[in-house]
């Protein structure tokens, strides 16, 4: 068994982003989008978790925990705009939610 | 209780902000709960003030009730409030008016109602703020804050052409108050520049000694301010509009209190802090006040509008409060000051009765009335009573400040005393042909066949106002013991004159006379009546007692 | 002594509980007693009072009492220095209020008792307020005379001008008569600007407003003999206010007028008790008016000819209580006459008998218009001596009595004055006489008209009502027409007249004796215009003078220093009509020739009592003749002088107009003023609002057009697809990190 080294944990989280990534730029339904976007996000948490040990600094770790208290407020709003959209429109298609255009 | 104790004039200043909020909450079809609550306020806001009169000491401190709390530090302004012996008289006439023009309008108000007593509320926190401030930026707070209110009131809730009479008030007062605000800043950076503080405080203001020339500046800028407020001629053609097209409750109010601004600010404001630019003036002040009584009475004489009539009769009576106030002498100041507390109950008693008749037949013309005695026996006979206050009968209250007045002017200038005592005749003349051609006659109009007397609520608005004028007429010494201090501090600043007569009553009053000469006055005196000793003077403050820890 | 403070008290609380519950509750008997009560409380406790203070030394019959505090002392500069003006409500019980006193509550509770028969016809509302003015009334009157400042003295004065406002408008209903109140009050209201000058100017002078404090410190001063002093104008002033209240000219118009009033107010205020209240002022401030020679003369010139002016008017009236009212005035000129020629006692005395007869003979009056069913022209009436004896007989007595007729009240009090003025202005004592003359014709005139001839008035009916009904039908229209047109003119809504007018509807059975309520107070104030003469009968006629003795206390200053210059300045003022004492004056007459003097003026009197018959009774065409003969003459007296007419051109008008000019300067000129500065503004406003609209809008819209145009390109790039914008930021990402890979 090799030790498992930071190497490991920032492969495993630029994967993570990538597919939250790939999965923002692909996917046509809001909710997924949503989905991926917090694949992102704790791909980054798990960057900074991972920085926290190699640094034996606590400061990672904290930030990893603001960053997951963010997300949720993000989240609740999101879902928020989502629901108010999908009162208006009737569906969850990002592609006709193109309203912001000139 | 310590609330009490120790904040009780924020206690009473936001009172009726609370009832405000509260109606915030209620559903605005829900009228009669609103009409409670709003009355339950009024009721309370006037409780809350009545222990200002019991715990207010005569011969305390300059300022009582006294509170103090940073505001906006940068600029050096504070929460700062407390009130003497006249800004005293000031809230609890504020309060108790207030309650009796919310009591007034339950059903005069049926429109939008919730907005009204809101309105009237927030008025009333204004009001009661202008009088207890003593941080000048705080009291143009409170001072502006009365407009909004009072804007509306005319405007929503008003007859006549009162859209127009809404914005000449309010653009007339604005004018008027940023002239003011020009001098209290004036005045704020000369203190900056003299002693290095930056400060609103007015109880040291009223220490300063500036230059005359500077003084007679802002006096000028103040005087527009407040003359706008008075009404002193000419700058009085707001008011017959404003009371001709507010609701009845709004024009109570105006009369009784808004219009006591003006006056409270010159005795606050003007003759401590500028002395010798209130000196220099006196003739100019006095010379629009004889204008302004006589004319007054005159325009009031050829009214045929009730309201307007009363209007005109509340230039010529303020008029004579201003007067009083420029004669610089204790017994005029003192007369001035009972006279405004006397403006108040009886031209807003006088506003109420118009507003009883017009509730009933919608109109304000004289001439739609006429034999209403017949009719209404205890509206004419509340109406009579008022008249006669009015008209200043000895034994009710506007006799005792008109003679306060009269005698305080007479010493300084016979001429203007007899100029002045005219405006009485005319006052008689104008108030009785009113009364003979609303009341007396016989009924012409059948419209007013059938219009009914006072009901037990109406009476109630009536009752507390009839009851002080009796009690100021006959026995006005608890209000005239309550007033000397406040008198005596704004004389020793004015008038040079009087500085070693006050020393030497506070010097007689420390030696109370034999008690061979109290017993002599008692022996004499009925059973059951105790003679007071003569003395009552307070000793000259040589400056107002600091607390510890005040901002210098 | 010490409870006088409650002999005013007692009908105030009398006015309150008849004001508040009565006019309600209360049934007519109810209202009626409880005044009456209330006066006689009054007037027991008044008795008492009195007879307290003839037990005293008639240097020390003086008692105050203080009830508290008015005004707290508050410094005031005066004359000298720094005063204290202060007011307590204080009392003070000496000769002159005493006497006062029992007048006010005397005749005060005659008239209320006489009232409750007079007043029956009204509602028991209308008659409980009626008392409750009237106590209200003696309320203030008591408060007038036993106040002991001006101040207080004031609170009555005023309020007695309220009171005499609201009783002559009783009946509201009728113009004429809230027209003749409100009249009254204002004309008040002018000769009150002159009191209160006075009274100011008394403090300044003296840094006090009580009375005696006041006259002590005049008494120290020298008589301003040579010019007008201060004090002069201190009696001038006071002066304008008695004018005003005793309706003097030129104030004098008000009163005739307030007969408008129901007979028994006009009786106890406009005869007996208010309008001498300006006497009563004048004599209290005694020791002022003695140290202002001049304004004496003044007062004395004013009152000679308004007792001439008046009675001349009242010669030609018709109305009987009109013709009353003149001889009102006619009597108050003759008290300030007194009071003119320093003889104060005698005034007060003539005042005191003045408010016996003349009480007497309006409430007579009224019995006579009771029984005529509210007509007052006498010209209509005639006979009345055998359908009411009473009345006929108790009138007799007032009209001698005012004649000046010995031995009655009058002759003595009347021949006092004329007596002391003829010691000091010979040609005063001529308009006196002559109107003494006068006095005597024009009421026995009224005597003869009312009471002696035939009847002329309005036939009764003899039959039974619905009889009467029908011929008040038969009649058409002129007889309620009648009744109306008198209604205009005179006091009828007095409950009977109303219903006459009204067509019979309830037969008025003729003339008539008048109830017992009403003839008993006759008989008793005849009693008293008997009587009362008796207290001033002059040493000439052996007599002992008691009421001037009695009195002069209240007319001196009191400290010893006061007294010698007083003493002094009289001894050295050879013309001073105010020398103090004046029957130890320079001026004095044998006793011989007083008692001629005397025997003179009841020849005078007799001379008019006959002149009058012979107009009146043996040759009733002479009065046509000589009206139609001297027509000018005559209509100026009937018109009264046209002083209402020249007044109400000037004054009245002229304050009217005024009024209206002002108020349309008002609304012209300073309101456009406002206006205007808010036209211009909006003006101002609109150009710049098209600068606003036109030039900077203009450039700010060329900049947004050129950034709109060149957008026009760009904004292609602005797809609204959310994930394109993500797509370009990666790619923008990547792009970034690949630029600084390769550049570093």
């Amino acid at each position: 068994m090799t030790p498992i080294t930071p190497y490991h944990y920032l492969v495993l989280s630029a994967a993570l982003f990538m597919l939250g990534v790939i999965g923002v730029m692909t996917r046509r339904n809001i909710i997924i989008i949503f989905m991926s976007i917090e694949l992102m996000l704790n791909a980054v948490n798990i960057n900074l978790a991972a920085f926290s040990q190699q640094l034996h600094n606590a400061v990672g770790q904290v930030f990893a925990i603001f960053v997951v208290a963010v997300a949720a407020a993000e989240a609740a709003i999101g879902l928020g705009i989502i629901l108010a959209f999908y009162r208006n429109k009737e569906t969850l298609n990002i592609d006709e939610m193109n309203i912001l255009r000139w | 209780m310590t609330l009490f104790q120790n904040h009780l004039l924020s206690v009473i200043l936001f009172t009726p902000t609370v009832g405000a909020l509260l109606l915030l909450f209620i559903g605005k079809e829900r009228d009669n709960a609103i009409r409670w609550i709003a009355n339950i306020f009024g009721v309370l806001g006037f409780l809350v003030s009545l222990p200002l009169w019991f715990r207010y000491q005569p011969q305390g401190a300059a300022w009582q009730f006294v509170e103090h709390a940073d505001w906006i530090p940068a600029i050096g302004a504070t929460y700062f409030l407390g009130v003497d012996g006249f800004s005293m008289l000031l809230v609890l006439l504020t309060t108790l008016m207030g309650l009796i023009a919310i009591l007034s309008s339950w059903t005069a108000i049926t429109e939008r109602v919730k907005e009204f007593y809101i309105f009237m509320l927030v008025l009333q926190t204004g009001m009661i703020g202008a009088f207890v401030s003593l941080d000048f930026l705080l009291f143009f707070l409170f001072w502006e804050v009365m407009l909004v209110p009072m804007y509306f009131l005319i405007g929503i809730w008003g007859g006549g052409r009162r859209l127009y009479s809404a914005i000449k008030f309010f653009l007339y007062t604005l004018v008027g108050s940023v002239v003011m605000l020009l001098g209290i800043l004036a005045l704020y950076f000369y203190v900056y520049t003299a002693t290095g503080v930056y400060t609103f405080d007015i109880t040291q203001f009223q220490q300063l000694t500036i230059p005359s020339n500077v003084q007679k500046w802002i006096f000028l800028a103040f005087f527009l301010g407040f003359a706008v407020k008075v009404p002193m001629f000419p700058f009085h053609t707001w008011l017959p509009d404003a009371h001709t097209d507010a609701p009845t409750a709004g024009s109570v109010i105006l009369a009784a209190v808004l219009l006591k601004m003006g006056t409270y600010g010159f005795i606050r404001f003007s003759l401590p802090i500028l002395p010798d630019a209130s000196r220099a003036f006196v003739p100019m002040m006095i010379g629009l006040s004889l204008v302004g009584i006589i004319y007054g009475a005159l325009v009031a004489l050829a009214q045929t509008d009730w309201k307007r009539l009363v209007a005109y009769s509340s230039v010529s009576h303020m008029a004579m409060v201003m007067l009083g106030m420029f004669a610089l002498t204790p017994v005029g100041i003192t007369g001035s000051i009972v006279q405004q507390l006397n403006h108040g109950i009886s031209t807003g008693a006088l506003f109420l009765i118009v507003g009883i008749v017009y509730e009933r037949r919608h109109t304000r013309e004289i001439s739609e009335y006429g034999g209403l005695s017949k009719v209404m026996p205890i509206y004419a006979a509340v109406f009579m009573i008022m008249t006669m206050s009015s008209i200043g009968l000895p034994a009710l209250n506007g006799f005792i400040g008109e003679i306060l007045i009269l005698q305080g002017v007479y010493v300084v200038n016979k001429i203007w005393a007899a100029v002045a005592a005219s405006g009485i005749v005319l006052g008689a003349a104008y108030m009785l042909w009113l009364y003979q051609r609303t009341m007396f006659g016989k009924i012409e109009n059948p419209a007013n066949e059938k219009l009914k007397d006072l009901n037990l609520r109406e009476i109630a608005t009536f009752a507390p106002l009839i009851a002080l004028a009796f009690w100021i007429g006959i026995y006005p010494t608890p209000i005239l013991r309550r007033l000397e201090s406040s008198v005596t501090r704004v004389v020793l600043r004015v008038n040079s004159v009087y500085g070693p007569a006050m020393a030497k009553a506070a010097a007689d009053c420390n030696n109370p006379p034999s008690a061979a000469a109290v017993a002599a006055a008692q022996a004499n005196a009925p059973a059951g009546f105790t003679i007071e000793p003569p003395c009552t003077t307070e000793p000259a403050p040589a400056a107002p007692p600091r607390r510890e820890g005040e901002r210098r | 002594m010490r409870f006088i403070w409650l002999i005013p008290l007692l009908p105030a609380a009398g006015a309150l509980v008849n004001g508040l519950f009565g006019i309600r509750w209360f049934s007519r008997t109810v209202s009626g007693l409880l005044a009456c009560a209330t006066m006689a409380g009054a007037l027991g406790l008044s008795l008492w009072a009195f007879s307290e203070l003839l037990g005293l030394p008639a240097d020390a019959r003086v008692h105050d009492v203080v009830l508290g505090h008015w005004i707290p002392p508050m410094a005031l500069q005066t004359a000298h220095d720094i005063g204290m003006f202060q007011v307590p409500w204080q009392f003070r019980l000496d000769p002159l209020s005493g006497v006062m006193i029992l007048v006010v509550t005397g005749v005060g509770f005659l008239i209320h008792v006489y009232s409750t028969a007079y007043m029956k016809d009204e509602a028991p509302g209308g008659y409980a307020r009626f008392f409750s003015y009237l106590n209200l009334f003696c309320f203030f009157m008591l408060v007038l005379v036993l106040g002991a400042n001006f101040l207080v003295m004031f609170v009555g004065w005023e309020g007695v001008g309220l009171c005499s406002y609201l009783l002559i408008g009783f009946w509201y209903e009728k113009k004429s008569a809230s027209d003749a109140g409100k009249k009254a009050f204002i004309t008040n209201r002018i000769g009150d600007w002159g009191f209160i000058l006075g009274m100011f100017l008394v403090f300044f002078t003296f840094g006090t407003l009580d009375f005696r404090a006041v006259a002590d410190a005049a008494g120290a001063m020298p008589i301003e003999s040579a010019g007008f002093g201060v004090l002069s104008i201190i009696c001038l002033t006071l002066f304008i206010g008695a004018t005003g209240k005793s309706a003097q000219i030129p104030l004098h118009v008000w009163l005739p007028d307030a007969m408008e009033g129901p007979t028994p107010v006009s009786a106890l205020i406009h005869a007996a008790t208010m309008v001498t209240a300006g006497v009563y002022m004048v004599a209290r401030n005694a020791v002022l008016f003695q140290h202002a020679p001049h304004v004496m003369q003044i007062v004395a010139i004013v009152g000679a000819l308004t007792a001439l002016m008046a009675a001349t008017i009242g010669l030609v009236q018709n109305d009987i209580k009109r013709v009353l009212a003149y001889s009102t005035v006619s009597q108050l000129g003759y008290m300030f006459l007194a009071t003119g020629v320093g003889a104060f006692a005698a005034g007060i005395f003539h005042l005191m008998t003045h408010a016996f007869f003349k009480a007497l003979l309006f409430l007579g009056s009224g019995s006579v218009i009771h029984a005529m069913a509210g007509e007052q022209d006498m010209q209509k009436m005639g006979g009345l001596r055998k359908y009411m004896p009473v009345t006929f007989v108790t009138m007799m007595i007032g009209t001698l009595a005012i004649a000046g007729i010995p031995p009655l009240a009058g002759f003595f009090s009347k021949d006092e004055i004329l007596y002391q003025s003829f010691l000091n202005n010979r040609f005063l004592w001529l308009i006196g006489a002559v109107t003494a003359l006068l006095t005597a014709f024009y009421m026995f005139r009224l005597i003869l008209l009312t009471f002696y001839g035939t009847y002329r008035g309005a036939p009764w009916a003899r039959v039974a009502a619905p009889a009467a009904a029908m011929e008040a039908a038969a009649h058409g229209v002129r007889h309620p027409l009648d009744g109306q047109a008198q209604k205009d003119d005179h006091e009828v809504s007095h409950g009977a007249a109303d219903v006459r007018a009204a067509g019979h509807a309830h037969a008025w059975h003729g003339p008539h004796e008048s109830p017992r309520a009403m003839t008993v107070p006759l008989m008793a104030l005849a009693v008293g215009a008997i009587v009362a003469g008796f207290l001033g009968i002059p040493q000439a006629l052996k007599g002992a003078n008691t009421i001037e003795h009695f009195l002069a206390p209240s007319f001196e200053s009191h400290t010893a220093a006061a007294r010698e210059a007083g003493a002094g300045a009289a001894a050295g003022a050879e013309h001073g009509p105010g020398a103090a004492a004046a029957e130890e004056g320079a001026h004095h007459l044998s006793t011989a020739g007083e008692l001629g003097l005397m025997v003179l003026s009841v020849l005078i009197a007799v001379a008019g009592v006959l002149a009058a018959r012979r107009f009146y009774f043996t040759h009733p065409e002479l009065p046509d003749r000589l009206a139609a003969r001297w027509r000018g003459a005559h209509a100026l007296l009937f018109n009264k002088y046209y002083v209402d007419e020249l007044y109400d051109a000037t004054a009245i008008k002229g304050t009217v107009a005024g009024g209206r000019g002002l108020w349309t300067f008002d609304r012209v000129v300073i309101d456009g003023a406002v206006d205007g500065s808010g036209w211009l503004t909006r003006v101002s406003a609109w150009g710049s609002h098209m600068f606003d609209k036109h030039v900077v809008d203009g450039l700010v819209n060329l900049v947004g057009w050129i950034a709109e145009e060149g957008s026009f390109f760009v904004r292609r790039l602005q797809t609204g697809l959310v994930q394109n914008y993500a797509l370009l930021m990666v790619v923008g990402v990547f792009a970034f990190l690949t630029l600084y890979l390769v550049a570093r």
